[in-house]
C-alpha cells in the first residue's frame, strides 16, 4: 500500500472535473424543481446533449458550437416534457421517465455514424502565472472553460433565486402555483422557461462528457450520471450552494476510491465501488438528522399538476 | 382560443378511448420514424403490435412470453402504486428486486442440493424479506432522520448492483463453473426451480403472484381502512393527520410492501426465467415498473393492462429488430413516443376542450 | 414426451416450414449483449457480421439483435430467431451460455455458436480468442517504454479472462524490465467511459506512464494524451485515432475469419460442434500497428514475440512460473494447460494486491 502516492491537490483538481457533468445537470434541475416541476428525464436530456454536441462539434470542427448545440438539443427535448406536463397536464414522474427512455433511443439513432470518431478539443484557457501558484494553481487554475462555467452557473443561480425579482417569482410559482396565478403570474410560461433552462444545463453536462471528459461517442455513455444529478438536487435540499457540495462530495469520493485502489488499499473493491453512494447517503442522513435546520426544503408544489381554473 | 375545462369527474368514455387514441397516434408518429429509417412503416407497426399475438409462426411462443415479461413489471408496479398514492416515493425498486433475488437464490444455493418440499416456499419468504429489508433502509432513515426517501432508495440501487456483482463473483459463484462468474442455474435444481405451472402458458409462480397482488391491491384500496388512509394521505396530508393516520407508520408500510413485492419479483425471476445470479441480472424492471404504475393511473387493473402493453412493445420490438433490421435504438425511441402519447392524451379524460373566448363570470 | 416438449416440437415444425418457405438462403442470426454503437465488444462482433454479408452476398441473410440482457430475454430472442428460420446463431456473450444450451435442445437442427463459454452440445460450438497473446505483446512493449516503472491497468470485473490478461502482460513486462510494477484498478463496470477516464487519471497521477486497459472506451487514451508522456494501447478496436501517441499498439478483436468459416461450413453441410480458442496465428487476435513512438529495437522484439506465438513455438504461460504466494505453478519449460487458463483466478508471483473474490 502506498497512500503517499495520492496527492491531495491533484485529487482536488480531478474531482472538479469529475463532478462537472453532474454539477451542470443538477444545477439546471434545481431551477426546474424550484419552479415546482419534477423532471426525472435528466439522463435522457444529458445523453441527447452528448450526441448533439458531439455531432455538431465534429461536423463544424468547432467545439464551442457543439456545446451551444448541446444546450439547444437538451432544451428542445425538455420542451417535449414541458408541453406534455404543463399544457397537457400529464403526470410528471412518468413523463420524465419516458423522456429518459426516448432520449436514450433517440441519441443512439443520431449517433450511429459517430462511433470511433475523435472530436475536436476545446482549447484550455491559459491563466498564465495563476496556474503556476503551488497547490492552488493546480486545484483552481488548471481547468477548461466548462468547469469554470459550471461554478459560475452555481453562483448565478444562487444569486438569481435569492436576490432577483424573477427568482422570487419562480420560487413563488414553485411554492404555491395557485396563489402565484392569482397574483397574475404566468405559471405555465415560467415553468416552461425553467424546464428549458434545466434541459440546456443537462445537455451541456452531457456534452462535457462526450467532448471533454471522455471524449468519445458511445451509446448510453452517460451511464447513469443523470440519476446522480437528480439525487444531488435532493441531497442539496434545493439549495444552489449545496448542489456544489453534493456534486463535489460524490465526484470526490468516486475519484478517491479509484486512487485508493491504485494505491493498493486493502479494502474490498465492491465496497470501494459502492462508497460514493454510501457516503452520499450517510452525509445526507447526518445533515437531515440535525433538526435545528429546516432540512425539508422541497418546493411545496413540486410535482403537482397546475390547472388555471379561473 | 382553445382552453381546457376540468371535468367534475373523469369521463368514462374517454378513459377507455384515450389509450386507443394514443396507440393510433403512436402508429402514425412511429410509422413516420420507421419510414425515415427506410423501413416499411405498416410492416413495422404490424410486427410490433400484431405479430407477437397472432403471427402464425411465433404467436404460440410469443404470447406466453408476454406474461413472463409482464409478470415482474405488474408485481413491482402494484407495490409501488400504493406508496405513490400516499406520496411516498420509492424510486429504488430495482435495488429491492436485486436484493430479493439474492436472498431467494441465497437460500437455495446454501441448501443445495437439499431436495425438500419446503425449499421453494422458504425462497419465496426470503425473497420478500430481502426486498423488504432493503426498502426498510430508506423507510427507517425517513422516519428517524427525515432523510429524503427518493435519494436513499435511488442510490441504494447502485449499492445493490455492487452487492450483486460481489455475489456473482464470490460467495454465490458456481463451484462447478470453472472459475467463471455467476451462480448455479436454479432451473436445473428442481426443488428450487420456479417452473411453468401449466406448460406452454408462460404462467409461473411470479405471474400468479402478480395477479394475486393486483386483486389484493384492489381489495385493499376499495375495501380496507389502510387503503382509505393511503388515498387520504396522498390527497391531503393534513387531513390524514387529523383523521388519525400515522405518517411514519404509513411510510414503513408502503415502502415495506413495495420492497417486498419487488423482492418477490426478483426471486421469481432468478429461480425461473433468468435462472442464475449474474452480474447483469437486473435489467431495469424496477424503473420500468414506475412508468407502468403511472401508465395504469396507479389503479391495480390499469397497472395490469399497462404491464401487458409494455411487455407487448418489448417482445414486438424484438421481433421488429431481427425481422426487419430496425435498430434497438429506434424501438426505444418508439416506446418513448408511445408513453408520451399515452400520458399526453390522458388530458381528454380529465378535461373538456373548449373553443372560443372565456366567458366572464 | 411431455406436453412441454410436444409444444416445443410443434413450434419447431412450424419453424422448419417457415425456413423452407424462405428459399434456401442460409440465415445467420447474431445475438449481441450490448449496442452496436458501444465501439468495442459488440461493435467488433457486428463488423464480423458485416464481413459475412460482404463475403457471401445473396447466398446468406444475416439478422441481429442488440442489447439483449443475459437470461430469460436471451432465451426468447434465440428461440424467436430459430422459429424465424435461422440456420446458424452466434451468441456473443458469456452470459448467454445456459440460454444457448436450452434453446439448442429445442431446435436440434439449428446450429449454435457461443462465444467465451464452456458448455457444448451436438449443435453447440464454442469459440473464444486467446487475447492473452496480445497482452504478452503489450506487456513487453510496456516494460520497455515505462520510465517510472509503474504500469497502470484498468480492469473491468475480476473474471478469468481479465485476470489472465493481467498475468500475461505482467510476465512479459517483468521479463524485459525486472523493476516493473503493476497498479490495477477494478472499474466494476463493463461500460462507463467517465469512470474509465477517472481511473486512467488516477493511475497517471500515481506515477503510471503506461496504461493498459481491459475496458472498451477511448477515455484512457484521451486522459493519456492530455497528460503528455503516457503510452496506451487500443482495446477491442484499433483506436488508431490516438496514434502514433499515446496509442502505440492495440489488440483488435477480429471475428470475421471465424464467422465466414463457420457460415461456409453450414453452407457446405460440414458444420460440426467444435471448441475453438484461436489466437494471433489465424488472426482472431489482431495486433494493431506498432507506431514510430516505439524504438525500432523494441518493435523488432515485439514482432519476434508475435511471430513466435503465431508459429506456436512460444506460449506466453511457459514455466518457470510461481503463483503470487510463491508456490510453484509451472516448472521450467512447462506450458499452462487450457483448463487452468480458462478458469484462472490467481495472480502470478510479483503482482501486488489481490484478485477480488
Amino acid at each position: 500500500m502506498d497512500l503517499g502516492a495520492i496527492n491531495p491537490a491533484v485529487l482536488a483538481a480531478s474531482l472538479m472535473v469529475a463532478a462537472t457533468p453532474i454539477l451542470l445537470a443538477a444545477i439546471g434541475e434545481l431551477v426546474v424543481e424550484k419552479s415546482g416541476v419534477l423532471n426525472l428525464g435528466v439522463e435522457g436530456m444529458m445523453i441527447t446533449g452528448a450526441i448533439v454536441g458531439f455531432a455538431i462539434a465534429v461536423e463544424t470542427g468547432n467545439p464551442a458550437l457543439g456545446f451551444l448545440a448541446a444546450m439547444a438539443g437538451g432544451a428542445a427535448l425538455s420542451l417535449v416534457f414541458g408541453i406534455l406536463t404543463q399544457v397537457l397536464m400529464s403526470n410528471q414522474v412518468a413523463t420524465g421517465l419516458a423522456l429518459t427512455l426516448f432520449g436514450l433511443g433517440f441519441s443512439a439513432l443520431i449517433g450511429q455514424g459517430y462511433v470511433g470518431v475523435k472530436p475536436p478539443a476545446l482549447a484550455k484557457p491559459d491563466l498564465g502565472p495563476l496556474a503556476d501558484i503551488p497547490v492552488l494553481g493546480r486545484v483552481l487554475f488548471s481547468h477548461d472553460l466548462i468547469v469554470y462555467l459550471g461554478l459560475a452557473l452555481v453562483v448565478a443561480v444562487w444569486a438569481f433565486l435569492r436576490f432577483t425579482r424573477p427568482g422570487l417569482i419562480l420560487r413563488a410559482v414553485g411554492e404555491n402555483h395557485d396563489a402565484a396565478h392569482a397574483l397574475g403570474y404566468k405559471v405555465v410560461r415560467i415553468r416552461l422557461a425553467a424546464i428549458a433552462f434545466g434541459g440546456a444545463c443537462a445537455g451541456l453536462g452531457g456534452a462535457y462528457l462526450s467532448l471533454m471528459r471522455v471524449p468519445q461517442w458511445t451509446e448510453g455513455m452517460t451511464a447513469g450520471a443523470g440519476w446522480i444529478a437528480l439525487a444531488i438536487v435532493v441531497f442539496a435540499s434545493w439549495r444552489a450552494g449545496r448542489v456544489l457540495l453534493g456534486a463535489y462530495l460524490f465526484g470526490g469520493v468516486a475519484v478517491l476510491q479509484l486512487n485508493l485502489q491504485a494505491a493498493g488499499l486493502a479494502v474490498p473493491v465492491e465496497l470501494l465501488s459502492a462508497s460514493p453512494y454510501l457516503v452520499t447517503i450517510l452525509v445526507l442522513v447526518i445533515i437531515s438528522a440535525d433538526r435545528g435546520r429546516a432540512a425539508l426544503n422541497a418546493p411545496a408544489s413540486l410535482g403537482r399538476v397546475f390547472h388555471a381554473s379561473s | 382560443m382553445i382552453r381546457l375545462e376540468k371535468r367534475p369527474q373523469p369521463s368514462r368514455a374517454w378513459t377507455v378511448a384515450t389509450p386507443l387514441l394514443a396507440v393510433a397516434l403512436t402508429m402514425v408518429a412511429g410509422g413516420l420514424m420507421f419510414a425515415l429509417l427506410g423501413k416499411d412503416p405498416v410492416v413495422a407497426i404490424r410486427t410490433i403490435f400484431w405479430d407477437p399475438l397472432f403471427h402464425e409462426q411465433f404467436a404460440s411462443y410469443s404470447r406466453p412470453q408476454l406474461l413472463v415479461k409482464a409478470g415482474p413489471l405488474i408485481l413491482i408496479a402494484t407495490g409501488l402504486s400504493l406508496g405513490f398514492r400516499a406520496g411516498i416515493w420509492n424510486i429504488g425498486a430495482e435495488g429491492q428486486y436485486i436484493m430479493g433475488a439474492l436472498a431467494g437464490a441465497g437460500v437455495a444455493l446454501a441448501l443445495y442440493p437439499l431436495d425438500a418440499w419446503f425449499l421453494f416456499p422458504l425462497m419465496v419468504l426470503a425473497g420478500a424479506l430481502g426486498g423488504w429489508a432493503w426498502a426498510m433502509i430508506p423507510a427507517i432513515l425517513k422516519t428517524r432522520f427525515r432523510t429524503n426517501e427518493i435519494l436513499v432508495s435511488l442510490l441504494l440501487v447502485y449499492v445493490a448492483e455492487q452487492v450483486l456483482a460481489s455475489m456473482a463473483l464470490g460467495l454465490m459463484k458456481n463451484p462447478e463453473g470453472g472459475g467463471f462468474p455467476g451462480s448455479r442455474n436454479l432451473q436445473h435444481y428442481p426443488a428450487a426451480a420456479n417452473t411453468e405451472l401449466i406448460a406452454g402458458t408462460g404462467m409461473h409462480w411470479g405471474v400468479a403472484a402478480a395477479f394475486i397482488a393486483v386483486i389484493a391491491a384492489y381489495v385493499l384500496l376499495t375495501r380496507h381502512i389502510l387503503g382509505f388512509q393511503i388515498r387520504l394521505a396522498g390527497q391531503s396530508p393534513r387531513a390524514a393527520r387529523f383523521a388519525g393516520v400515522n405518517p411514519n407508520a404509513l411510510v414503513v408500510i408502503c415502502l415495506g410492501l413495495s420492497g417486498a413485492l419487488a423482492g418477490l419479483a426478483g426471486m421469481f425471476e432468478v429461480a425461473g426465467p433468468a435462472g442464475r445470479v449474474n452480474i447483469g441480472f437486473n435489467q431495469g424492471y424496477g424503473f420500468t415498473a414506475i412508468i407502468v404504475a403511472f401508465l395504469g393511473r396507479l389503479h391495480p387493473v390499469g397497472i395490469l393492462l399497462a404491464g401487458l402493453l409494455m411487455a407487448l412493445t418489448y417482445i414486438g420490438g424484438e421481433l421488429a429488430q431481427f425481422m426487419l433490421g430496425i435498430p434497438s435504438a429506434a424501438i426505444q425511441a418508439f416506446q418513448g413516443m408511445l408513453l408520451f402519447f399515452l400520458l399526453g392524451v390522458d388530458v381528454l379524460s380529465n378535461y373538456r376542450i373548449r373553443l372560443g373566448r372565456r366567458r366572464i363570470a | 414426451m411431455n406436453r412441454r416438449t410436444l409444444l416445443a416440437s410443434a413450434a419447431f415444425a412450424l419453424g422448419l416450414a417457415g425456413a423452407a418457405a424462405a428459399q434456401d438462403r442460409v440465415k445467420v442470426g447474431f445475438v449481441y449483449v450490448g449496442p452496436i454503437g458501444d465501439g468495442g465488444w459488440t461493435y467488433e462482433h457486428d463488423k464480423g457480421r458485416l464481413a459475412v454479408e460482404a463475403h457471401f452476398g445473396d447466398a446468406v441473410e444475416t439478422v441481429y439483435q442488440e442489447s439483449v440482457p443475459e437470461g430469460a430475454d436471451a432465451e426468447r430472442v434465440m428461440t424467436q430467431m430459430a422459429l424465424s428460420g435461422a440456420d446458424l446463431i452466434f451468441a456473443t456473450s458469456f452470459g448467454f451460455m445456459d440460454p444457448v444450451i436450452n434453446v439448442a435442445q429445442k431446435f436440434p437442427d439449428v446450429k449454435f455458436e457461443h462465444a467465451t463459454g464452456y458448455k457444448r452440445a451436438d449443435n453447440v460450438s464454442t469459440y473464444s480468442a486467446r487475447f492473452y497473446e496480445g497482452r504478452a505483446v503489450q506487456g513487453l512493449i510496456a516494460g520497455h517504454m515505462t520510465e517510472s516503472n509503474i504500469i497502470g491497468y484498468i480492469a473491468s470485473y475480476p473474471i478469468p479472462e481479465v485476470v489472465r490478461g493481467i498475468n500475461s502482460a505482467f510476465i512479459h513486462a517483468r521479463k524485459v524490465n525486472p523493476d516493473v510494477q503493476f497498479k490495477v484498478i477494478w472499474a466494476y463496470t463493463w461500460f462507463d467511459p467517465a469512470k474509465e477516464a477517472d481511473a486512467a487519471t488516477a493511475l497517471i497521477e500515481q506515477g503510471a506512464d503506461v496504461i493498459l486497459q481491459h475496458t472498451d472506451s477511448t477515455a484512457p487514451q484521451a486522459a493519456a494524451e492530455r497528460a503528455g508522456n503516457v503510452y496506451t494501447f487500443g482495446q477491442a478496436s484499433d483506436m488508431i485515432e490516438y496514434a502514433p501517441k499515446p496509442r502505440i499498439s492495440s489488440i483488435i478483436d477480429n471475428w470475421a475469419p471465424y464467422y465466414i468459416e463457420r457460415v461456409q461450413a453450414v453452407i457446405d453441410g460440414t458444420w460440426e460442434s467444435v471448441d475453438t480458442w484461436d489466437g494471433i496465428a489465424p488472426g482472431m487476435v489482431g495486433i494493431g500497428e506498432i507506431t514510430e513512438a516505439v524504438p525500432a529495437e523494441v518493435k523488432a522484439e515485439a514482432e519476434a514475440l508475435i511471430a513466435a506465438m503465431a508459429s506456436g513455438e512460444y506460449h506466453p504461460f511457459t514455466g518457470p512460473l510461481n503463483r503470487q504466494d510463491g508456490t510453484p505453478w509451472l516448472a521450467e519449460g512447462e506450458v499452462a494447460d487450457d483448463g487452468t487458463l480458462l478458469g484462472m483466478n490467481f495472480y502470478v508471483e510479483g503482482l501486488t494486491g489481490t484478485v477480488p473474490q
